[in-house]
């Protein structure tokens, strides 16, 4: 095994883009970060998608991307994990280059979600949960967060506009991202005031469907900074699994998931959740970024809602969250969001994330959720100095 | 998204009358049916049909309808704890969302679930409605 | 054996076990007739099946609170007829769903029987000869229906969704012995529907003497003439019910009095169940039946026929009338709807 470098870096905006097809998204993000990284060729690409297939009827996505980028003859796969697709294809790209088996890896993520209607849409990502016990009977997403988030008020009594904060905190975050889908703040009347769209879970809570890519360039750690002139290394990359279907789950408010997949990037990294500098977590929903904060053990169980009331959250704050808007602001394309918070990360231990800098960012940590959790994927990345 | 008929028809057992199964190491009663026992890890495939009883553990009524569920919305979809121990999610019918309580005494009713179309097959399976009163232990 | 009409079965059979199901929406015939600008209607208000139900569904629900009192396995039915005019498929059947959902199969009859409103006790006959006859111990019959009237229509009023299961076993295990039945039919075109329409027509007053009430009184007086019997043997009294007035007129011409008719008379609250109608009126009479009362319940079904059965209540009734929720609890769980509601919930807005 050896150590894994991230050397470049690229993304698109993040939005709606009428006007580009996924395989143009995909090579503007690769592109990019090829440019980033200064390189023009890999031995490997993998490409973290959902729903390429069920939105836009294109599968192959591994093919697809290397053709369009004339790279041909290239190693190419595509990686599905639901919403933690992003992640996965860095951990199948982590996987090639401390094995060995790579030098040079593209990992990209990238999801077209707007060629269907909203309702076919809502239909497919609920692919992610039980088909069979989950989404037969009519369930969402936005429900299934709502069934989580109604029980963790009830069990620890949270008030709805405890969890304003998140979302609050996100869209602030988002104004300075150019990327980012919105650039709006939010008050904490906007947000007692948003609509519901699965009582508790109102419009505000939720993260938006969008297209986007985003990508980075791996390489041994060992020449990264022959190769880039900031290079970050990736000190861990763990993934953690639990019940597909959050009522087979032992303690539906426990992301069993993400506590292992923490704690084996702790072990990893050697370091504990206090030496973490920010951490880009899941908030495709506020429960998810609540309890995500406390599997991954920087809240006790039932408090992570506290990190959020108290502003901990916030890029002043004890761990800023979401630096760059999180997947409510800077949007969630759904199998590009994990690369999107690597390339957030980068972007942040490598002091160029603008207004939104957070201050001696030098040990950042990613966490990316598959479906209500079943799968979760964390990434812990550090500056390397010279 | 529509369905092949098989796809619904294999699980009609569970579905029309929650046919799970019991483990015969350790008693656990399984539903979903998975012919492995969560609980000890041993092959579990006796049949074991639950009663259908149980309470709301948390619930929320949807506005916004997936795709196949428009003709129903809104509707108040529920994670029920099973009075044998396991939890299942489905839709709670006959009753105002505003109605529903955590921890309401429920049981199992077979309702339509969803139809492919006008001239597709009907889909049926469970959902649980308020305990009726009257209802003879 | 008889020269007479009476059918009766090679060995005693009786119901084991009954159930009910009613919808829990309720559509007052006020808020029908404000729609419509009439005065009022025929009855107070009828039960209205929701989004998620059926004929099929109502089944299922009967059938189930039928086992429950029967306490019998379902595995050990040998037929599961569902009668209805309002089958949710033209063409497969309603009774294999039902069969199981009850886990009854798969070593049994199953079908769906039709016959206006009285498809429910034809299911009921074919049960008791099934029994009757020694070719199986258990067999079930259900009526139900979620019927539709055309809006605007005088029968909007009163087309109503519900229905009632009754297994037929050996009359030793039974809670209502059968002493006797018989059936009077003829071809009379009184109310149809044609393939692919959604609403029935009729033909207005041609329903009432020459359809209910001469089907009827034939199959009443007949089987009363052969059996010896009179109204006054009686207990109790069940007759299809479409409205109020028809089967108190009926009753009244019989010799029954308001008393005999009262348990029975559920129309007024739920309207017309068709296949489910008399049925349901003989549930509810069951559920305050005491051992040792003689009931006459007689269907009625367009096009046209009635099915008469002569019922003895045996020592059984009285700890099976609790095991299962009674006619009485479906009627309490009500949930009024207003016409916008009933419209959507019975499919009747263009999509």
């Amino acid at each position: 095994m050896r150590d894994v470098a991230i050397i470049g870096v690229g993304q698109t905006p993040v939005g709606e883009h009428w006007t580009t097809s996924i395989r143009h998204l995909a090579f503007e993000a690769a592109s990019h970060a090829l440019r980033d990284a200064n390189i023009d060729k890999v031995d490997a690409v993998y490409v973290g998608n959902m729903l390429s297939g069920e939105i836009t009827g294109q599968s192959h996505l591994g093919a697809l991307v290397v053709d369009f980028m004339a790279l041909n003859g290239v190693e190419a796969l595509r990686i599905e994990s639901a919403c933690a697709s992003g992640a996965a294809a860095l951990r199948v790209g982590y996987l090639a280059i401390a094995s060995e088996l790579a030098d040079l890896v593209l990992v990209l993520g990238v999801e077209k979600m707007t060629d269907t209607s909203g309702r076919q849409t809502t239909a497919m990502l609920a692919m992610a949960a039980d088909a069979e016990y989950e989404v037969s009977q009519g369930i969402s997403f936005v429900a299934l967060n709502a069934l989580l988030m109604r029980r963790y008020m009830h069990e620890y009594g949270w008030q709805r506009q405890d969890f304003a904060n998140f979302a609050i905190n996100a869209h602030a975050n988002g104004m300075h991202n150019p990327n980012a889908m919105f650039h709006m703040k939010i008050s904490p009347e906007a947000y007692a005031q948003a609509a519901m769209i699965a009582e508790p879970v109102g419009l505000l809570d939720a993260s938006p469907v969008c297209d986007g890519a985003a990508a980075v360039v791996l390489a041994p750690a060992r020449y990264a900074h022959i190769l880039s002139p900031a290079p970050v290394k990736i000190r861990a990359s763990a993934v953690g699994t639990m019940p597909l279907a959050v009522h087979d789950r032992k303690d539906p408010l426990t992301l069993e998931s993400a506590r292992l997949s923490a704690q084996r990037a702790y072990k990893q990294a050697d370091v504990q959740p206090g030496d973490i500098d920010f951490f880009e977590m899941h908030d495709a929903f506020s429960i998810m970024a609540a309890l995500s904060l406390e599997a991954s053990g920087f809240a006790d169980k039932g408090q992570g809602v506290r990190l959020a009331l108290d502003g901990d959250i916030m890029l002043q704050g004890r761990l800023p969250t979401g630096t760059m808007g999180g997947l409510k602001a800077r949007g969630h394309p759904v199998g590009a969001t994990g690369i999107y918070q690597i390339v957030e990360s980068v972007l942040q231990l490598r002091g160029l994330a603008g207004p939104n800098q957070v201050g001696n960012a030098h040990l950042g940590m990613a966490q990316n959720i598959g479906g209500s959790g079943a799968t979760v994927i964390t990434h812990i990345l550090e500056a390397m100095d010279e | 998204m529509e369905h092949k008929v098989a796809h619904d028809w294999r699980l009609r057992g569970q579905r029309y009358r929650l046919e799970g199964e019991v483990c015969e190491h350790c008693g656990n009663k399984i539903f979903p049916p998975r012919d492995i026992c969560p609980e000890c890890h041993q092959p579990a495939k006796k049949p074991y049909t639950l009663s259908g009883r149980g309470e709301v553990y948390s619930f929320s009524t949807l506005s916004s309808a997936p795709e196949g569920f428009e003709a129903y919305a809104p509707y108040t979809v529920a994670l029920i704890k099973l009075a044998e121990g396991p939890m299942l999610t489905a839709q709670l019918t006959d009753v105002a969302p505003n109605e529903v309580t955590i921890g309401m005494p429920v049981e199992m009713v077979t309702r339509r679930i969803r139809t492919q179309g006008e001239d597709g097959v009907i889909t049926y399976g469970y959902k649980f409605r308020p305990a009726l009163v009257a209802h003879a232990q | 054996m008889n020269n007479g009409h009476i059918m009766h079965s090679q060995r005693p059979v009786g119901i084991v076990g009954y159930g009910s199901y009613i919808p829990m929406y309720r559509i007052t015939n006020a808020e029908i007739a404000r729609v419509w600008g009439h005065e009022s209607g025929p009855i107070k208000e009828k039960a209205v099946a929701g989004l998620d139900e059926d004929t099929i569904t109502i089944a299922i629900e009967a059938a189930r609170n039928a086992l429950v009192r029967a306490a019998i396995a379902p595995e050990e039915l040998r037929a599961v007829w569902v009668g209805s005019e309002s089958p949710p498929y033209a063409v497969k059947p309603s009774a294999t769903i039902v069969a199981e959902a009850l886990g009854a199969t798969p070593y049994l009859l199953a079908g769906d029987m039709q016959f206006a409103c009285k498809a429910g006790t034809e299911a009921l006959q074919a049960a008791l000869g099934l029994v009757g006859s020694g070719m199986g111990d258990y067999a079930l019959a259900i009526g139900a229906d979620t019927a539709q009237g055309r809006p605007g229509d005088e029968l909007e009023f009163t087309a109503a969704s519900g229905g009632t299961a009754l297994i037929v076993g050996p009359a030793e295990a039974a809670l209502a012995v059968c002493r006797g039945s018989l059936s009077y039919v003829t071809d009379t075109p009184d109310f149809w529907r044609r393939a692919h329409e959604q609403y029935p027509r009729h033909g207005g007053r041609f329903t009432g003497e020459p359809g209910y009430f001469h089907h009827i009184q034939a199959a009443a007086e007949v089987i009363l003439e052969e059996m010896g019997l009179q109204a006054a043997d009686f207990a109790y009294a069940v007759f299809h019910q479409p409205n109020v007035k028809f089967p108190m007129r009926a009753g009244g011409r019989l010799g029954f009095t308001k008393q005999q008719l009262a348990p029975g008379m559920v129309s007024n609250t739920i309207g017309n169940t068709y296949a489910g109608a008399a049925i349901t009126g003989f549930a509810a009479t069951l559920d305050v039946a005491n051992p040792g009362d003689r009931i006459l319940l007689a269907s009625f079904g367009s096009g046209a026929g009635s099915d008469a059965f002569v019922w003895e209540v045996t020592e059984a009734i009285k700890e099976r009338q609790s095991r299962a929720p009674k006619v009485a609890d479906y009627i309490r769980r009500r949930a009024e709807i207003d016409y916008a509601l009933y419209a959507r919930y019975r499919g009747k807005l263009a999509m």
